[in-house]
């Protein structure tokens, strides 16, 4: 598939997904991940940081992605929106990891357009990530991306509305950006 | 967490409530709104409003102090949000210099030279470059809370448009109680108003607009 053409793919996932479609946003965050993966990757490569801590930052730029999402303009093309916000999150990432670097914005381009398949085990440990969160918040975060269960399950069982699950699990998302910001590694 | 949980997780949350450009619009005009109502209720418009106005330097005043604030607020709706241009508003800037220059050059040209310190230093310098940046507090940290959602590229440039905006709200405001009218007054003391709100905007920006 030529680049313009996932582009307009994925854009057309991501307005739906602002209207509230799931699998659309399920579809283009499964999507993207894989350009993430290759790109992360050969920065970790580049800048002498484990490999491993790749999975991480995958992680932190996809929740970038998701609580800046509101800053991309449906009516304009999604592509240049994802690489800056990508290029800013790496630059991010390797600089609290202690190395300065610069990321010319075509090279974001140009990984966007190669897909690379590969295989990794995440360092951070599933409930490791979730002591960082009160309750119902964890409960929340266990329920749906552990235990795989729908929002209104997830209401039903916490005896809460599913407003109200959806407003816990949103803060939940800004907890966890908040907590990879603030360097979870060090007081490990 | 394994990525593909996460990916489930953030699928869940997938509309979005408040998209960024209408907030910071929303943000731009309360922003003004809490000004005005600032300015109203505290140093209030000049007694001779209703005749001042008709003067061509009190008009040149606020219109060129409106066009300021008009500008720096179109392009303050652009930051926060990657790969959205800034460059032709940022352009419009021009404009307002322009007229304040034009403003400048008719004053220089019409009013005797042994007057021009006078009217340079007007009636109430100090109180004008304290009064913009106080006024201009409300809209600026409207504009940063909203900012806070966005995604600046740079976040001190992002802090110093803010600022920015908020200096030309402000100046448009204090120009309806400013009884001095002399353009000398407006380009040398409006301006070094203006220039210090941006400068805190930047430094608040680099320290609280990182994402």
């Amino acid at each position: 598939m030529t680049q313009s053409l996932r582009e307009d793919e994925w854009a057309a996932w991501m307005r739906l997904a602002i209207a509230g479609d799931t699998q659309a946003y399920h579809r283009f965050l499964q999507a993207v991940v894989p350009h993430l993966r290759a790109m992360a990757r050969r920065r970790c490569e580049q800048f002498g940081a484990p490999v491993s801590e790749a999975e991480d930052v995958v992680q932190e730029v996809l929740l970038a992605i998701h609580l800046k999402r509101g800053t991309w303009d449906p009516a304009r093309p999604i592509g240049p929106w994802l690489s800056i916000i990508v290029r800013n999150k790496l630059i991010d990432t390797m600089r609290r990891r202690g190395r300065r670097i610069d990321v010319p914005i075509e090279d974001v381009m140009e990984t966007l357009e190669a897909v690379e398949q590969s295989s990794f085990t995440d360092r951070m440990d599933a409930e490791q990530m979730l002591t960082r969160l009160k309750d119902p918040q964890r409960d929340i975060v266990r329920s749906i991306s552990l235990e795989g269960a729908s929002i209104r399950d997830t209401a039903s069982r916490l005896k809460m509305t599913e407003v109200a699950v959806r407003v816990a699990l949103h803060r939940a998302l800004k907890s966890l950006a908040a907590a990879y910001r603030s360097g979870m590694r060090e007081d490990q | 967490m394994k990525t593909n949980d996460l990916i489930s997780l953030l699928a869940q949350d997938a509309p979005v409530r408040q998209p960024f450009g209408p907030l910071m619009v929303k943000a731009v005009l309360s922003g003004l709104v809490l000004s005005l109502t600032l300015m109203l209720v505290s140093i209030g418009p000049r007694d001779d409003f209703a005749s001042a106005i008709e003067t061509l330097r009190v008009a040149a005043k606020i219109l060129t102090s409106t066009i300021f604030a008009a500008c720096a607020c179109a392009l303050a709706v652009r930051i926060g949000r990657p790969a959205v241009p800034m460059r032709p508003r940022a352009l419009l800037l021009l404009l307002p210099l322009l007229l304040l220059c034009l403003s400048v050059g008719l004053e220089l040209a019409v009013v005797p030279r042994d007057t021009w310190a006078k009217s340079l230093v007007g009636q109430h310098a100090a109180f004008c470059v304290m009064a913009i940046p106080l006024l201009s507090l409300p809209p600026l940290v409207v504009l940063f809370l909203a900012l806070r959602q966005g995604a600046p590229e740079n976040p001190t440039l992002a802090g110093a448009v803010a600022g920015l905006a908020a200096a030309g709200i402000a100046a448009c405001i204090y120009a309806l109680h400013c009884p001095d009218d002399s353009p000398l007054f407006v380009a040398t003391w409006y301006v070094t108003a203006s220039a210090i709100v941006t400068a805190a905007g930047a430094l608040a920006g680099r320290r609280f607009l990182r994402w």
